[in-house]
């Protein structure tokens, strides 16, 4: 039952959105939605799927509205979604250097790195709520980096030539999530949060054609429970995982966003994944997860590979002159800072030819020689010492006397759950936030925009939009007992089951690495028509194979973590084929998606705006029918497509 | 590399518990100390046991979730490193290596090596931020704080909320966890309105959760891979003696 075809449907349009002038499309959208009095507000249950920048800080906003919020997460506390990984920083138009920033030239970049495959209006506004961003988390006590005059400090990052990009050392992302965390856990202490860790949404439980609940499995005691509310709200992150190797952490999945779209949600652009270019390389066969080294380490460091191919002399006895530095050679204008598809194709064509570095010659150099030379070890240890220390643990090699060594990994999703401006799904009442959603990066994602999209949903735009569908809808309540809820339980017991019940003689981890193979080979930094295809032959095959021979060990009455990753690798692999049709389907090269077949003569990605200068959101039409799809066509009025060029 | 390994296994909360035998004859020195459970564990699936329960999840030393006692120590051997971060190269080969949950009457485990560390959770609901509802901030550049408390803030702030201060702790006492938490907020401008009620609302529920007194032995800061300093707990002491000694 392979297939590589697939029908058109309706056209799909973003409605939420006013037109006008898009300076002030954000605050004409805020007066114009209804309002929930704040007596209704207290009477109204609103459901939160993960705990994550986007899902923490929506569920604190939502309860200090005086909403009922349930909020779930799988890991054991709250604090421990993988938000809190992220290094770098958090981007924001403050202007605080007085060197060109704007929220205009904000929105301008983030189009811009987003290689023209995002919608004007949302990106717009994101870049006006990145003001409020950082005033909100230095209320909360976020112990950003600092001047000796007690102002902020900021530095730049890849793909922007001003630094607007305000960070806490290389743990930007744990101190921001633990400023949503610590809103929330003060919500849950006064009652207006009801905490769920060590849950997994394993079922959207759907009622007259609107979201209203979900099936949750309690992960310690097995037991599976639906949850009931007005609204549900999915902050469930990317999917990077679908490549076993990447940069998320063990648990990261698509389920509940899958069930969604398995439920009706359209799942736009799945093949955008982003391939982080300064990650540690691969060191073997036992390898479970790859460790990014943080962006802002291009700062200052140099990248650069032997200019012959097969060089083995160690990196200090290869002189200036047989270095090739490729990144200020290819792209002289923004050097070593170019976005992350480019650094990562660019070290992937050198190590093509033969000059890669390290054991397995995927690697190239990260060099701060001169850094340190021009700075003195301690300016570089003070900026980057917790880095450096991960990367020597890691790899047993010290960094300030020899260069690291790094290699692309995959990062993050810019694909995900369609919505609208108000991150509406196209089931009423299922909102999505964060890197789950599909809206702000277009084809690539700038550095330091994550932190931003999903504090600046959770925390700024759902708690305004969400009351418009909970005001304007009459929902009656839904019993425990309703057919649907019924048929969701009954569904998610039936999965739990049969994947206990299959005893065959093939783990879940080894499925889940050869599907990562499978899919790095074939949908990763690198996309071909043959690949593709070879890939859709074999993804309904692997996943015939797992359900009939996978071997999950033990009970579904207990915590069984080898039950978890089986639910769990069981929707990538139907993942995984749609990302491999959509990126079949769109033929041209944008951002992250690098078609082989279309490319400008000196190897750069060539947009084909004509045919694709739209949103690929695709529907669920069953299992073994063609997906549907349905077209937004994206319209540029304020920023004008061209050729992205950083040369 | 050959590494023999006892780890805990229990069934539950109300199962007794013991450590058992495992042989791993195909370790490798620049594997992760999780990667070679995960080599254990697909072995024993395959031979049809019950694969070693343990917590993880990012896998690069921040989220907080491993929690396990190797040769006696918290996360391990080497100093300022999570367990998920602990490579084989510090062991030699034919090393026995005695793996246990992280052990303290406030952290009852779960499975195997899993135990529950929701008193953490418990103890910032109780007073560990600082109240700011969203939309209410006032412009970043308002107040400046000077860098050294900056420094300082963060530095406490680091903490990854793991345990391991309190599975190194003789009293199985959370003070480096709630001293970090105080001296986080407590230096920064924005923390000073709440600093009194925050400690003594934070000390009351670190000791409802059954978490110990401190005696000042110091293994929790020897222990934190995070390296907080152990003055967070002079910091926790200096301002609950204020927070409940000055006439207000």
């Amino acid at each position: 039952m392979t297939y590589t075809d697939f029908t058109i449907g309706a056209p799909i349009a973003d409605t939420a959105a006013p037109e006008g002038p898009i300076e002030t499309r954000w605050e004409r959208r805020r007066f114009g939605v209804k309002l929930v009095n704040p007596a209704n507000k207290r009477k109204m249950k609103i459901i939160v799927v993960g705990t994550g920048l986007a899902g923490g800080s929506a569920a604190a906003s939502l309860a200090e509205l005086g909403y009922q919020v349930s909020s779930f997460c799988y890991q054991d506390s709250p604090r421990r979604a993988h938000s809190i990984a992220a290094q770098g920083g958090i981007n924001a138009a403050k202007n605080y250097r007085n060197d060109g920033d704007s929220v205009h030239r904000l929105f301008y970049d983030t189009v811009k790195g987003g290689d023209f495959r995002s919608r004007e209006s949302n990106v717009h506004r994101l870049a006006e709520i990145s003001l409020q961003i950082i005033d909100q988390c230095v209320a909360q006590g976020v112990p950003f980096a600092r001047e000796y005059g007690g102002l902020l400090d900021n530095r730049s990052f890849g793909g922007a030539q001003v630094s607007r990009t305000f960070y806490a050392k290389g743990q930007t992302g744990q101190q921001l999530l633990l400023g949503a965390y610590q809103a929330l856990e003060r919500q849950i202490d006064a009652g207006g949060v009801t905490m769920y860790s060590r849950h997994e949404m394993l079922e959207l439980i759907i009622v007259d054609g609107r979201a209203r609940g979900i099936v949750a499995r309690d992960l310690v005691t097995g037991e599976t429970t639906s949850h009931l509310a007005d609204a549900v709200v999915l902050a469930s992150g990317g999917y990077g995982n679908v490549f076993y190797l990447s940069t998320n952490a063990k648990g990261c999945n698509v389920t509940a966003g899958w069930r969604a779209h398995r439920k009706g949600a359209l799942f736009a652009n799945p093949c955008y994944t982003q391939i982080h270019p300064t990650c540690i390389p691969v060191s073997g066969d036992h390898q479970s997860k790859l460790t990014l080294m943080s962006e802002s380490l291009r700062n200052d460091g140099r990248v650069w590979v032997p200019q012959k191919g097969g060089d083995t002399r160690a990196p200090g006895d290869i002189p200036e002159a047989e270095r090739d530095y490729f990144l200020e050679r290819q792209y002289p204008a923004f050097g070593n800072l170019v976005p992350r598809d480019i650094a990562s194709r660019a070290a992937k064509n050198v190590c093509d030819a033969g000059r890669g570095v390290g054991p397995t010659g995927l690697g190239v150099y990260l060099d701060f020689a001169d850094a340190i030379a021009r700075l003195g070890r301690p300016a570089v240890a003070a900026k980057y010492g917790n880095l450096f220390q991960m990367y020597q643990r890691i790899t047993g090699e010290d960094p300030y006397s020899v260069p690291m060594r790094i290699f692309p990994a995959v990062h993050y999703t810019m694909g995900g759950l369609w919505v609208d401006y108000d991150l509406q799904s196209t089931i009423p009442g299922l909102f999505v936030v964060g890197e789950a959603n599909f809206s702000d990066h277009g084809a690539n994602r700038l550095g330091a925009s994550a932190l931003m999209q999903g504090l600046a949903d959770g925390y700024f735009v759902l708690p305004n939009t969400i009351g418009d569908y909970l005001a304007g809808s009459r929902l009656t309540p839904v019993a425990h007992d309703a057919p649907a809820v019924v048929a969701a339980e009954a569904d998610v017991a039936q999965r739990v089951e049969t994947l206990l019940s299959i005893d065959g003689n093939r783990t879940v981890d080894s499925f889940h690495r050869e599907l990562g193979h499978l899919m790095w080979d074939h949908c990763g930094m690198e996309r071909t028509d043959a690949g593709l295809r070879k890939a859709l032959d074999r993804i309904p095959e692997l996943r015939h194979e797992f359900w009939s021979s996978v071997k999950v060990p033990g009970s579904a009455a207990t915590l069984n973590q080898s039950l978890e990753k089986a639910g769990r690798v069981a929707d990538f692999l139907e993942l995984a084929e749609l990302m491999c049709l959509d990126a079949l389907h769109r033929t041209e090269s944008c951002g992250g998606h690098f078609r082989a077949e279309s490319q400008t003569d000196d190897g750069e990605a060539a947009r084909d705006d004509d045919h694709f200068s739209y949103v690929a959101a695709w529907g669920y039409a069953g299992e073994g029918n063609a997906p549907v799809l349905h077209k937004e066509d994206l319209q540029f009025t304020y920023v004008h497509p061209s050729q992205r060029s950083y040369k | 590399m050959r590494l023999n390994l006892r780890i805990w296994r229990q069934d539950g909360p109300n199962d007794k518990g013991k450590l058992i035998g495992y042989r791993v004859d195909d370790a490798d020195e620049d594997m992760s100390f999780l990667e070679l459970l995960d080599v254990l564990n697909e072995k024993l699936i395959l031979d049809g046991d019950e694969p070693v329960a343990f917590d993880h999840d990012c896998r690069e030393g921040i989220c907080g979730a491993c929690s396990m006692v190797i040769n006696g120590q918290p996360h391990g051997p080497q100093k300022a490193t999570t367990t998920c971060q602990l490579h084989l190269r510090h062991f030699h080969d034919g090393e026995t290596i005695t793996i246990e949950p992280f052990r303290a009457g406030a952290f009852p485990v779960v499975r195997d090596l899993v135990v529950d560390r929701g008193a953490f959770d418990r103890i910032i609901a109780s007073g560990g931020y600082i109240s700011a509802p969203t939309g209410a901030a006032p412009d970043a550049h308002a107040v400046p704080v000077p860098k050294p408390q900056a420094d300082r803030a963060f530095t406490a702030a680091a903490c990854i909320g793991c345990g391991a201060c309190v599975a190194a702790c003789p009293n199985g006492s959370a003070s480096l966890f709630l001293g970090a938490k105080i001296t986080h907020l407590g230096e920064l401008p924005q923390g000073q309105p709440e600093r009194d009620s925050r400690v003594v609302r934070m000390v009351q529920a670190h000791d409802d959760e059954g978490f110990g007194g401190c005696t000042n032995t110091g293994e929790c800061a020897v222990a934190c891979p995070k390296e907080i300093p152990l003055d967070v707990i002079s910091q926790l002491n200096r301002d609950y003696l204020h927070a409940t000694t000055t006439r207000r």
